[in-house]
């Protein structure tokens, strides 16, 4: 599959995406969580005989970002400590029965579902712990039983558009793949036969409050107490950047792997501009995020905290100031370093005040010029744009950056391009520093119209401190009238370019699954050397030729018309001899002409009178119309 | 008469090669009246890089040339200019022997004819002297290389040039009486582009009159030929089709060939009549017309063979030229390879009734083509509807210049048996019409 795997950061990617299952399931191999709290009800109905029982935990991360916006990272976590593969799980408790009983019925492996409103800005924001592309992603693993996976993933994406209240119904095979290396299982399993692999985007989808209530209702403790509380419609969509996902994976359910768990992750991630609407001020507080404070934690969660980030201030103590104090810190590894954080427990009730609620907040001291210079740019983004002019061809470009300033590192490129832009793989070009850099591994598979997009996978190496850039030519196409949205010269959304990039670590860390923090957890590490991040791009825009809607009976009639001309002429020279007129009267044509001459007073036609030209006897007799 | 016409081989040689060296090349690969998603040179280069990287080239739907066109470039990529240039010329030379062929055995036949005492005393106007005669050969080759139309096809490197070559090749096979070459001429032209089939015909009408064999029903001569020919055409396409599926070890490119140009999927603007009625047609009628349509192309066949079955040179044209308008993706390389035959017709032209009009509508449309299809797609100050207009009232100028030629041949003909001057029974002059 890997032609030629120079280097030894492409093997390890290689290895990470081929054996992703294989490695998680040995960090994994972690102790079953103890459960800490006598949860109220399901401590006494729950199955204990079979280990444990279902635990939930809630997590809620706070990051100033480097522009002075603040993003807010919501972890749910539900663990169902029975196999939905195996066994028939008739009772559930914390885990939502509508999802289990989806898994069982349609044999998942592994789910995987995002709607995002606008875009993570990684050139400003900073790598993000976990992006997601504009619009909706499905991407869904299936198990090696399910025997015509195509209609299994039409009737799930249906049966999630119904519970989740979205367009998802839109998805079929004109925008569904089936990547070869990009998505690798998550989960606990060595499948990777990427035949039970569907991945569909819907970059025009629109998220909204009727996506977030079915959300919401997933959660054991829906948005009654503990962090979902925060969660309201009116201060989300008020933001920068909105995404919300579920995450379903089998995972280790004890220490030696004997058990299966099942996992759900649901995370929701925004980021609020409050540094522009609080009037340069870059005070934040829960309160003036969320309009509201916290005044109690989920009494299901086994685990209920909320981290925030103070890695910038170890340098200057005296930078900012944050209310309440705690004393609590941590240092977690994310993105291969380790970053140091400080953590709210509220299942301790001194984090709550005397008036039972918790607001943090967090003060500037200093003023916010006395920052240096633009924030430094990630380790590793991306960009995309549409070049040419006119409505024939074009040309997509993606620009890769590798700032890290002496290690090279792979990425795996994918894109996935509708039909109706024509690729062609010939004019695919990957440069770096004005030299070609030839990809060691290209799947690609051309589309078929009306039936299939383009997939185009590629693995690239990127030197250090270097700008790739990968072009590729389309043509676009005319489609049938009835093909177009509704709004046609708005143009039509082609899904973002996916980037799954092994990025070598700072510091060696290695992570344990169960103990730390859920966000220092979502793809499984493959050893202290390096990371995995998943980068999207931009989704793109691009306008295709319109048809006119307004006339179809008029270029029906006129092109038959054409056609019957054709037909008419040949008909006529083909059954019709040449005859000599010899009749008097004419036909009923020349009758009405000479009534209406007789009217108006000019000489009648009679045979012949129009054509008796004397002194023109070499010329050919002239010859009446076709009749 | 051979100096001649390498002087035109060599000027047409000579435009092409500036043309390919200027950076018109470019922009007129690109124009959608030279290449169609059936010929466009960059989907050979397509699907010989898909072929390259170990993808079936008929696995997408960019890539429907014939497999032995992608194994035949995958050699001579490097010179495809060459080849192109080569392929014009060959094509020239061909129509050049054929035409001459052609006309040294219609003079024969106007001799004979005249010794029978076929035609009527008063014709002798309409005979053909051989002064006139002598240059048409070389105005054939003039037509067909320094038409615009197939300049800008070759520059274009638009494989309709290979198909126009092998059309060439089969027409000068048949008029030479080489039965075998003829019929693989044609399996190779109906290989790859399907229409060609309608000249099988006019083919056998040929070979036939020239062995003197008549149509008859009865003649038992007749059927053994047309069964000789006939078998010989079915078994050369039968073994092209065999060796390409030999090549790529699937038939996937039949569907990918024969469908695509049967069910016009692909709704690139072009200069015929397909693109923009599919694009604006009802989804539940579509098959319908496309059928419609398509029978258009063929059925005129059977009526045309009847009516001209003493002239299957003057049929091959009318086939030829309905092929070009009515074929679903045409390019003015298919409209090229017709008007090369004008020449031949000259003597019809006193019968001609809207030379002039036509020729204006045709040249003015030509022009227009580039000109709205910029308005559309580059300025925006245009729809779609300007292009199109502008593709109808050239297919009705095509079909106005045929049914023209069709008109005049059958009115010479008419005069040839009944005199020029008609006069009516009372001594007055008469008027033909047709009824």
């Amino acid at each position: 599959m890997f032609t030629s795997l120079s280097s030894h950061a492409i093997g390890q990617l290689a290895c990470w995406l081929e054996g992703g299952g294989s490695l998680s399931q040995g960090n994994m191999a972690a102790t079953v969580l103890p459960c800490l709290l006598l949860l109220s009800v399901g401590w006494i109905v729950g199955d204990a005989a079979q280990g444990g029982g279902d635990t939930f935990r809630e997590e809620l991360l706070l990051t100033p970002l480097r522009s002075g916006d603040i993003a807010a990272t919501f972890q749910f976590r539900t663990r169902l400590d029975s196999d939905l593969r195996r066994e028939k799980v008739s009772h559930y408790r914390l885990f939502p029965k509508v999802l289990g009983q989806v898994i069982s019925k349609y044999s998942v492996q592994e789910l995987h579902l995002s709607f995002t409103q606008g875009f993570w800005r990684t050139r400003s924001w900073g790598q993000p712990l976990l992006q997601a592309p504009t619009g909706a992603e499905l991407w869904v693993w299936f198990q090696d039983s399910v025997a015509d996976v195509n209609k299994s993933w039409k009737e799930l994406s249906n049966i999630l558009s119904g519970i989740f209240c979205a367009s998802l119904n839109f998805i079929e095979s004109t925008n569904t793949v089936a990547p070869t290396a990009s998505f690798k299982p998550q989960g606990l399993v060595n499948v990777t036969n990427h035949s039970l692999l569907r991945y569909a985007t819907l970059p025009r989808e629109v998220v909204c409050t009727e996506n977030l209530t079915p959300w919401k209702k997933l959660l054991p403790c829906g948005s009654k107490a503990g962090l979902a509380s925060l969660l309201k419609a009116e201060r989300l969509y008020h933001s920068s950047y909105h995404s919300q996902s579920v995450h379903i994976r089998p995972i280790c359910g004890n220490a030696d792997c004997t058990q299966v768990s099942w996992e759900l992750r649901q995370v929701l991630t925004v980021v609020f501009d409050l540094y522009s609407s609080g009037m340069g001020k870059r005070d934040w507080s829960l309160f003036k995020m969320f309009s509201r404070t916290i005044t109690e934690p989920c009494p299901l969660a086994s685990e209920s905290k909320i981290y925030l980030d103070t890695s910038g201030s170890e340098k200057d103590d005296d930078l900012f100031e944050v209310s309440p104090f705690t004393a609590h810190e941590s240092l977690v590894p994310v993105h291969g370093d380790k970053k140091l954080y400080t953590v709210y427990d509220l299942l301790e009730q001194s984090v709550f005040n005397t008036s039972r609620n918790l607001n943090i907040a967090l003060k500037w001291k200093g003023s916010p010029s006395s920052d240096a210079g633009p924030p430094l740019p990630p380790v590793c983004h991306a960009e995309r744009y549409v070049s040419g002019y006119g409505l024939q061809t074009g040309v997509i470009n993606t620009m890769i950056y590798n700032n890290h300033p002496y290690r090279a590192f792979p990425v795996m490129l994918m894109e996935t391009v509708p039909w109706y832009l024509r690729l062609y793989v010939h004019t695919l070009s990957i440069t770096t520093k004005g030299k070609e850099n030839k990809p060691s591994y290209i799947h690609y598979q051309p589309a078929k119209d009306r039936r299939r997009p383009h997939l185009l996978e590629m693995l690239i190496q990127l030197p250090p401190n270097s700008v790739t850039k990968v072009s590729i030519e389309f043509e676009r196409a005319l489609l049938k009238w009835t093909e177009y949205p509704p709004d046609p010269n708005h143009g039509f959304y082609i899904s973002p370019s996916v980037l799954s990039v092994l990025i070598p670590s700072v510091t060696s860390t290695k992570t344990e699954m169960e103990d730390s923090p859920l966000f220092a957890t979502i793809f499984p590490s493959s050893d202290g050397s390096s990371y995995f991040i998943r980068l999207y791009t931009e989704p793109l825009l691009v306008n295709l030729p319109t048809p006119d809607f307004s006339m179809p009976y008029n270029v029906i009639c006129l092109t038959c018309t054409v056609v019957a001309v054709g037909y008419g002429s040949f008909y006529n020279l083909l059954t019709r001899t040449f005859q000599v007129e010899d009749r008097k009267g004419g036909g009923i044509v020349k009758k009405l002409a000479n009534i209406i001459r007789r009217i108006r007073g000019v000489p009648l036609l009679d045979a012949g009178s129009l054509q008796r030209r004397k002194g023109h006897a070499a010329e050919a007799p002239q010859i009446g119309a076709m009749e | 008469m051979a100096a001649p016409l390498v002087l035109v081989v060599l000027v047409a040689v000579t435009v092409r090669a500036v043309l390919f060296r200027s950076s018109l090349a470019g922009f007129i690969s690109e124009r959608v009246e030279v290449v169609s998603p059936l010929n466009s040179w960059k989907r050979v280069v397509e699907g010989m890089s898909l072929l390259d990287l170990g993808v079936s080239p008929y696995s997408g739907d960019v890539f429907h040339e014939t497999p032995l066109i992608v194994y035949l470039f995958h050699f001579v990529v490097d010179y495809a200019e060459i080849v192109f240039m080569i392929v014009d010329a060959l094509t020239a030379v061909a129509l050049y022997l054929a035409v001459r062929d052609y006309n040294k055995a219609m003079f024969k036949q106007q001799r004979l004819y005249l010794e029978l005492k076929k035609y009527a005393p008063e014709s002798h106007d309409l005979l053909r002297v051989p002064t006139e005669m002598y240059y048409i050969p070389l105005k054939v080759a003039l037509f067909y290389l320094l038409n615009p139309y197939t300049v800008l096809c070759c520059v274009a490197k638009s494989t309709s040039a290979i198909n126009n070559a092998v059309i060439a090749l089969f027409i000068l096979s048949t008029v030479k009486g080489s039965l075998l070459l003829s019929a693989v001429f044609l399996a190779l032209a109906t290989y790859q582009s399907l229409y060609p089939v309608t000249l099988f015909m006019p083919a056998l009408l040929y070979l036939l009159q020239r062995q003197f064999i008549p149509v008859k029903a009865a003649n038992p001569d007749f059927w053994l030929f047309t069964c000789q020919y006939g078998s010989l055409y079915l078994g050369s396409l039968v073994i092209v089709l065999c060796h390409s599926f030999f090549l790529l070890n699937s038939w996937d490119f039949v569907y990918s060939i024969y469908g695509f140009i049967l069910s016009v999927p692909d709704l690139t603007p072009n200069i015929g009549l397909f693109w923009y009625f599919f694009a604006e047609m009802f989804e539940h009628f579509s098959l319908f017309f496309v059928c419609v349509f398509q029978i258009n192309v063929f059925f005129y066949t059977v009526p045309l063979t009847i009516k001209l079955k003493e002239h299957p040179f003057f049929l091959l044209f009318i086939q030829l030229a309905i092929i070009s308008i009515f074929k679903s993706y045409p390019t003015v390389g298919d409209v090229a390879l017709y008007m090369a035959f004008l020449p031949m017709w000259s003597h019809l032209s006193r019968f001609l009734r809207n030379l002039f009009f036509v020729s204006c509508m045709l040249i003015v449309c030509s022009v227009l083509f580039p000109v709205l299809w910029h308005l559309w797609i580059y300025a925006g100050s245009a729809n779609s509807n300007f292009y199109y207009a502008i593709t109808l009232s050239f297919n009705v100028g095509q079909i106005l210049l045929v049914s023209d030629y069709f008109y005049a041949f059958l009115r010479r003909e008419y005069h040839l048996q009944h005199g020029l001057y008609l006069t009516k029974k009372d001594g007055s002059e008469a008027t033909l019409i047709l009824s």
